[in-house]
């Protein structure tokens, strides 16, 4: 017999199944529900989407192709010492998946992604392709005047592809649908960390994936839905720990491992999964010059990643630290896709960080189509009762 | 193993870099001050202009390659934490600064007073220099060098760069060393540089002739040295270019190849190659034999322009120090968008009337090898000519298989004489 399925459940099967289309079917319905409209899609971690929104474009987060596409082409352009991200993401575009894609965007993650950008211009010559990099000096004076400037550069590529002006004025509305969104996504992980057991680590997930893959308008009414959802979501709490994830901001975990994960005794308080929607983390401003306020929110208010610089020293892990004592994280899973140079050239001075502050941690490195999940459980469920035993 | 016979030329590099060990690790009784900077993007210049010792943790890792010392230092670090999937030139620093620190000279490094981290086509680089921010804790200066995505700089990425030498870096050195800035000092360092640059160039391109009497890749590791270490802008690297380059003339006129590390000279030079991607540093010697004992030459490489592209005309200006700079950094090979490098690597198989292009994948550099099988077969296709993939690694020894590297190369010659068989034919 079935078990009857909440309205957050209901919600996250939704989403879910938008997330697992490799057809990427909503988007190609948004797409061709009126002539003229074009998909600009975006790989991790940050684009300003608000750009792409104002431009009349559906902004389209690609995230590989998880454990749902048997890659043939893809591993014919990579070495086997190569992450999984670009393999499935070639193998999307050799296949056909992404041909109803008018631009890409390629921001800055690793050199993998950013090589990714050069290769897409070779084999997919009539899509707009840019590497969008965003500046590793905070000085609004240097990087502040040099990304507004790459910003406008994007503005005038984006009217471009279109054949209309992106006006100011559409820029801030688009920046305001944005920053509630923003606050909706804050909402919803807020939510979470104070009632952990009413929105397994899989539903939020898929609810945050799915919106990078639909109009914003439509996902904060979503979020919205979800927020009153759990309000009222009747789950049993049980006797997990809670942890936050690190690590796994670009190539994405299968869902089986998020799963895992709380099967084996931990409820997810915090993680940056694939961070686009929590990349800035307070309201762009809305008066003023559009680019610039998108630029200082970057500049002032944008994640610790480890794709960003962290100019001093002291200060590096600190944000890792804050979000586990905000969210009341007992632990932390640094889970790492393999061959993530991010990821994993940080591993080691986050955890650190995380040690020095008293915080358990373990770490485990997983692919986008990881299969074995019994040593994740193993390794999970050791670190939980830890946790409990020692803690 | 037999010593090794080198070129005079390759004795002089070896001198110079043994010099500038020493200098670094008698730092605390001269009182000079040392810097920790990369390869690409090297602002050694302005180091300079400082009394500034430059230390190139990547040329220490080669050291340590080649000396058959990383590979404990580098399981050194994973024990301590490091992954085994990250760069092995990293973790080869990381664990000899587990085991002492010590310099090829056999003394300890001192520690650096700065870091200056010249962030350019590497993501790797900031990483690194986090990590040994954290152990020293000294001052970094970070430039950062954004990527040529379109293939080519714009005027903000040129204004960006300078901003940050005029307000980060500069003020930065000048603190550390307590020297004041002197631009005019600056430009007669420069004018060095252009004048070393234009000899390196000319010693480069006479991988054209037949037979070259230059190894683009083996010897060109030597013939760079100089230039993309410590030494460019000063006199003793113009000098060495001087000398280099008499020493290739002299080959040139004689119709001689290169000295191979057995003491023979390579003039019957069957196969013609380009070289993508750095070579192996563990097993060079016996990864450089097996080219030559096939008779193959490699007639140009792209490590060899890591440090700078100077083919493509670029020279650092005195009339415009800053600028020029900037416009260094941002043209190094590895900040250069992967059509570039495809147009980059057809035209020296076109140009230098190479057999094909061979890579070599390193699976320590990502910046380098994602996207190298796409680079091959777009090379191909455009000039026709046959390419090949062999795998190894930078410093790592347990990622050189010498018996793998030894048969594709023979299958890929093998390929060559076959298609050569073909041409003839339809000829």
């Amino acid at each position: 017999m079935d078990m009857p399925v909440s309205k957050a459940g209901v919600i996250a099967r939704r989403c879910e199944s938008i997330v697992d289309d490799l057809s990427f079917q909503a988007a190609r319905d948004w797409k061709a529900a009126e002539p003229g409209r074009k998909v600009v899609g975006f790989l991790p971690v940050y684009v300003p989407m608000e750009l792409i929104h104002a431009a009349g474009c559906l902004p389209l987060g690609l995230f590989g192709g998880g454990d749902r596409i048997e890659v043939i082409h893809g591993d014919a352009y990579y070495q086997s010492y190569i992450c999984r991200i670009p393999r499935s993401t070639i193998e999307l575009g050799v296949t056909g998946r992404l041909d109803f894609v008018d631009g890409l965007l390629f921001p800055f993650v690793c050199d993998v992604i950013r090589n990714l950008s050069g290769m897409w211009k070779v084999m997919f010559p009539d899509v707009w392709t840019k590497f969008f990099d965003t500046p590793q000096n905070f000085d609004p004076e240097i990087g502040g005047t040099y990304y507004t400037h790459e910003l406008r550069e994007l503005r005038a590529d984006l009217e471009r592809l279109t054949g209309r002006d992106i006006t100011d004025a559409a820029l801030r509305a688009s920046i305001a649908l944005y920053n509630e969104n923003r606050r909706l996504v804050r909402a919803v992980y807020d939510a979470r960390a104070a009632e952990p057991w009413k929105a397994p680590a899989a539903d939020v997930y898929v609810v945050m994936r799915a919106g990078l893959m639909m109009p914003v308008e439509e996902h904060n009414a979503l979020l919205a839905d979800y927020l009153a959802a759990l309000d009222i979501e009747d789950r049993p709490r049980k006797d997990n720990v809670r942890v936050a994830i690190f690590g796994s901001f670009c190539e994405q975990p299968p869902l089986a491992l998020l799963k895992s994960i709380e099967m084996a005794g931990c409820y997810v308080v915090e993680d940056d999964y694939s961070l686009v929607n929590r990349f800035i983390t307070e309201d762009v401003a809305t008066d003023g010059d559009p680019l610039a306020a998108l630029s200082t929110a970057y500049l002032r208010h944008s994640v610790e990643t480890s794709c960003k610089y962290v100019p001093n020293e002291a200060d590096k892990g600190r944000f890792h630290v804050e979000r586990v004592k905000q969210t009341g994280a007992e632990g932390v899973i640094y889970a790492a896709p393999s061959f993530c140079d991010p990821a994993l050239l940080d591993r080691p001075m986050i955890c650190g960080r995380l040690s020095d502050a008293g915080i358990p941690n373990m770490s485990f490195k997983y692919a986008e189509n990881s299969g074995q999940m019994q040593p994740i459980r193993e390794q999970a469920g050791a670190f939980a009762d830890s946790i409990k035993l020692w803690s | 193993m037999t010593v090794a016979v080198k070129e005079p030329s390759m004795l002089l590099q070896k001198e110079m870099i043994a010099g500038n060990y020493d200098a670094i690790t008698s730092a605390h009784e001269t009182g000079r001050k040392v810097s920790s900077t990369f390869v690409p993007g090297n602002l050694n210049e302005l180091l300079m202009c400082f009394g500034i010792l430059n230390n190139l943790p990547e040329i220490n890792a080669i050291q340590n390659g080649m000396r058959r010392l990383s590979g404990d230092y580098i399981m050194e670090a994973e024990k301590g934490g490091h992954s085994e999937d990250v760069c092995t030139y990293v973790k080869a620093d990381i664990g000899m600064m587990g085991r002492g620190n010590i310099a090829p000279n056999g003394k300890p490094f001192p520690e650096p007073d700065v870091l200056l981290l010249s962030y350019t086509g590497c993501y790797t680089f900031m990483k690194w220099f986090e990590l040994l921010r954290a152990e020293y804790k000294c001052p970094t200066l970070m430039l950062h060098v954004p990527y040529e995505g379109d293939g080519h700089s714009t005027p903000n990425m040129i204004d960006y760069v300078v901003k940050q030498l005029k307000e980060v870096i500069i003020p930065g050195l000048e603190e550390v060393s307590g020297v004041k800035f002197d631009i005019d000092r600056l430009r007669e360092i420069l004018a060095l540089s252009a004048k070393a640059e234009d000899d390196l160039v000319w010693c480069l391109e006479t991988g054209k002739h037949k037979p070259s009497p230059i190894d683009a890749y083996f010897g060109g590791v030597y013939y760079i040295g100089p230039i993309f270490t410590a030494f460019r802008g000063t006199e003793e690297a113009v000098d060495y270019y001087t000398a280099l380059r008499q020493e290739v003339k002299a080959r040139l006129d004689a119709g001689q190849g290169p000295t191979l590390p057995d003491g023979s000279v390579l003039t019957d030079q069957k196969y013609r190659l380009v070289v993508e991607g750095p070579p192996n540093w563990t097993s060079f010697r016996e990864f450089w034999q097996m080219f030559a004992d096939e008779g193959a030459v490699v007639v140009a490489s792209s490590y060899t322009k890591v440090g700078g592209m100077y083919d493509l005309g670029f020279r650092h200006d005195p009339a415009d120090p800053l600028r020029s700079l900037a416009e260094y950094c941002l043209g190094c090979y590895t900040n250069r968008n992967l059509p570039s490098r495809v147009d980059i690597l057809a035209q020296y198989v076109e140009d230098y009337e190479a057999d094909g292009l061979l890579v070599n994948s390193i699976k320590s550099c990502n910046s380098f090898s994602a996207g190298q099988l796409m680079i091959m077969r777009e090379v191909e296709r455009r000039t026709g000519k046959p390419g090949a993939f062999i795998e190894t690694d930078l410093v790592d020894p347990r990622y050189f298989s010498p018996a793998n590297v030894k048969n594709r190369l023979e299958s890929y010659f093998q390929m060559i004489d076959q298609k050569r068989r073909g041409a003839n034919k339809a000829a």
